[in-house]
């Protein structure tokens, strides 16, 4: 287990590298000079241009330049944000605890929608039960989160008054207020991900089903409840696993969508205000976080599948 | 060559008319399709069934409820819904069909040429691709829309481009088999170059799972460019898009809610309709999820 970890994250370092590499040559990508992108399309000033040019390396070869960046980015220095002037780093501190709150708890919403659903829909012997239970997951696989936010807040915030709209103290000095205000943004991530965890476990529940301990048990006289929570259940959440590791990373990217909804100081938005400001260097540093933070999640993920599952061994 | 006793690959009439008989049994292909069909055809005939021109103000009849003159109401403009629908639907369709076609073709041609090939050919196109996934899929998309420039064409290569590892990885795993296949083999050894042995071998075993694939894609694309259109990142305004136009609609919910709430339905309706069909292709065309039901039913 533990040679097996330690491979993953040794391979783990050519992956990041190629990141980074991706998210350095963003500058060069974006038409215009690169100096201009870092100062901001609106500073023209020739003393300053140079400066930046200077200050980047940008006169010396490419390679030279990426090991300079990627030896800033190591050590924390981001650099500086175009528009407000602030250090990126201090940015992503304020902007960093409300997008991952947001990604577990739409991450543990989806679960309690979602297993529920799939075990019904997979362990019921009703036809008719289990279409319906398909169909409304499909149904909530069309749904595209930005509208479901918009219509959550017209009838939770507007009409019903339920809810407080875009308020969101900290999660540390109002725990309560907190997670009410997250509610319906981390709602809105979650539907469709719920009704991708229920799919995968009806068809994990499907096929279980088949397998011959399942039969044992029932053979054994086991209530049919005991079959399906000790011997079905358990061995059919080990996919799902992989599944929820694959949505926290689509919340991570989807919840730019939901930030911006619901106007919520994320990164995602931190990221798509850069795009509109064309703060270029914030906008490098939240594709780099956001990729990185992905990858680690699929590590973690996969790890715990492993440790989850003792039939599979990574050599 | 035209009728070479070593091809494997059945011919098509028998299996199609196995597939007619499926699919009208399956309800939820049947009802997809009827969606597909109508959305569709409205999207085509857009410009006869629009009731007003798309970007023309109704500065009286601003924020006008559905009913009426206007069967769906108006915007913030006084334009009429209905109109802006059909022809976002245009937008939508083209753009998810465009991207799907992009990422369809680029990603099985890499992905039968990787399995195929095997050895370093396979080992450097499968990490490209494997980077691909390292991002999480709209964060990838965007980043591409902003190196491109916002715009119709951006999101079509954006949504394409994060597709193609999908089907790359798709048209992989077949093809790796098929080239240990005997017929493969004997079709290698009477000197057949490797195109000819792509196109007649290979392809016909990955197009189906490619298919389902491709339909299922079409449904989160047609998402996937509203998103970008509701962020500001796809088709600009005054172009209706249904992403855009939720998007609007959306700073005069408590004034009036229709222009924000019928775009999304637009959008659910039509990602319902691909996912329905998709849904039951995969039920039809895989036999395992056949025996599956029968097994579990």
């Amino acid at each position: 287990m533990t040679a097996y970890i330690i491979r993953r994250i040794v391979l783990l370092v050519p992956v990041l590298a190629v990141i980074s590499a991706i998210v350095f040559s963003l500058m060069h990508l974006i038409p215009g000079d690169p100096a201009q992108v870092v100062l901001g399309f609106e500073n023209t000033d020739p003393a300053q241009l140079a400066a930046v040019r200077r200050d980047l390396g940008l006169d010396r070869p490419v390679y030279v330049q990426y090991g300079r960046w990627l030896g800033r980015i190591l050590r924390g220095d981001f650099g500086t944000s175009v528009r407000t002037g602030r250090p990126i780093l201090t940015l992503l501190a304020e902007a960093l605890p409300f997008t991952v709150e947001l990604a577990i708890y739409g991450v543990l919403l989806a679960m309690l929608l979602g297993i529920p659903v799939g075990v019904l829909a997979g362990a019921t012997a009703s036809r008719a039960a289990d279409g319906a239970l398909q169909t409304l997951t499909l149904l909530g696989l069309s749904l595209p989160a930005f509208w479901v936010g918009a219509m959550f807040i017209l009838l939770f915030s507007v009409h019903l008054r339920w809810f407080p709209v875009l308020t969101y103290p900290a999660l540390l000095e109002a725990p309560w207020a907190n997670l009410r205000g997250m509610f319906l943004p981390a709602l809105t991530l979650a539907v469709p991900n719920a009704a991708a965890i229920a799919r995968m476990v009806r068809a994990s529940m499907v096929a279980v089903r088949r397998e011959e301990y399942v039969k044992v048990a029932r053979a054994k006289g086991l209530r049919e409840a005991l079959v399906v929570r000790r011997h079905m259940l358990r061995n059919a959440l080990i996919p799902v696993v992989t599944l929820i590791g694959i949505v926290t990373g689509y919340l991570l990217g989807g919840s730019i969508v939901v930030e911006q909804v619901f106007a919520i100081p994320g990164v995602g938005r931190m990221g798509l205000q850069a795009i509109v400001q064309r703060d270029y260097p914030v906008l490098q540093a939240v594709v780099l976080v956001v990729a990185v933070l992905f990858v680690l999640v699929n590590l973690l993920v996969d790890v715990i599948y492993v440790a989850l599952d003792p039939r599979i061994r990574y050599a | 060559m035209r009728d070479h006793p070593l091809r494997a690959t059945p011919r098509g009439p028998r299996r199609r008319a196995g597939f007619g008989r499926f699919a009208a049994r399956s309800r939820k292909f049947v009802v997809g399709a009827t969606i597909l069909v109508l959305i569709t055809t409205a999207a085509l005939l857009a410009p006869r069934l629009a009731p007003y021109p798309v970007t023309e103000m109704h500065v009286l009849d601003r924020f006008a409820p559905p009913g009426g003159r206007y069967v769906l109401g108006t915007d913030f403009f006084g334009r009429d819904l209905l109109s802006r629908i059909l022809f976002g639907y245009r937008t939508s369709l083209l753009v998810a069909a465009l991207s799907v076609v992009f990422a369809m073709v680029l990603g099985s041609a890499l992905g039968v040429v990787a399995g195929y090939a095997g050895g370093t050919v396979d080992s450097v196109l499968m990490r490209a691709m494997d980077i691909l996934f390292a991002f999480p899929v709209l964060l990838l998309a965007i980043t591409i829309v902003v190196v491109l420039g916002a715009g119709t064409l951006s999101t079509v290569l954006a949504i394409g481009i994060v597709y193609v590892p999908i089907f790359a990885r798709i048209a992989r795993a077949p093809a790796l088999v098929v080239r240990e296949q005997a017929y493969v083999e004997a079709a290698r050894a009477l000197g057949q170059r490797p195109s000819w042995i792509i196109a007649r071998h290979v392809l016909p075993n990955v197009s189906t799972p490619i298919f389902v694939q491709a339909t299922i894609n079409l449904a989160t694309a047609i998402l996937f460019e509203s998103a970008l259109s509701f962020l500001g990142l796809g088709t600009q305004p005054p172009y209706p898009s249904l992403g855009l136009m939720v998007s609007e609609g959306r700073n005069y919910l408590e004034l009036s809610p229709w222009p924000s709430v019928f775009p999304g339905l637009a959008i659910v309706l039509a990602v319902l309709g691909f996912n329905l069909v998709g849904d039951a292709l995969q039920e039809i065309l895989d036999p395992r999820l056949r025996q599956t039901w029968a097994a579990a039913s």
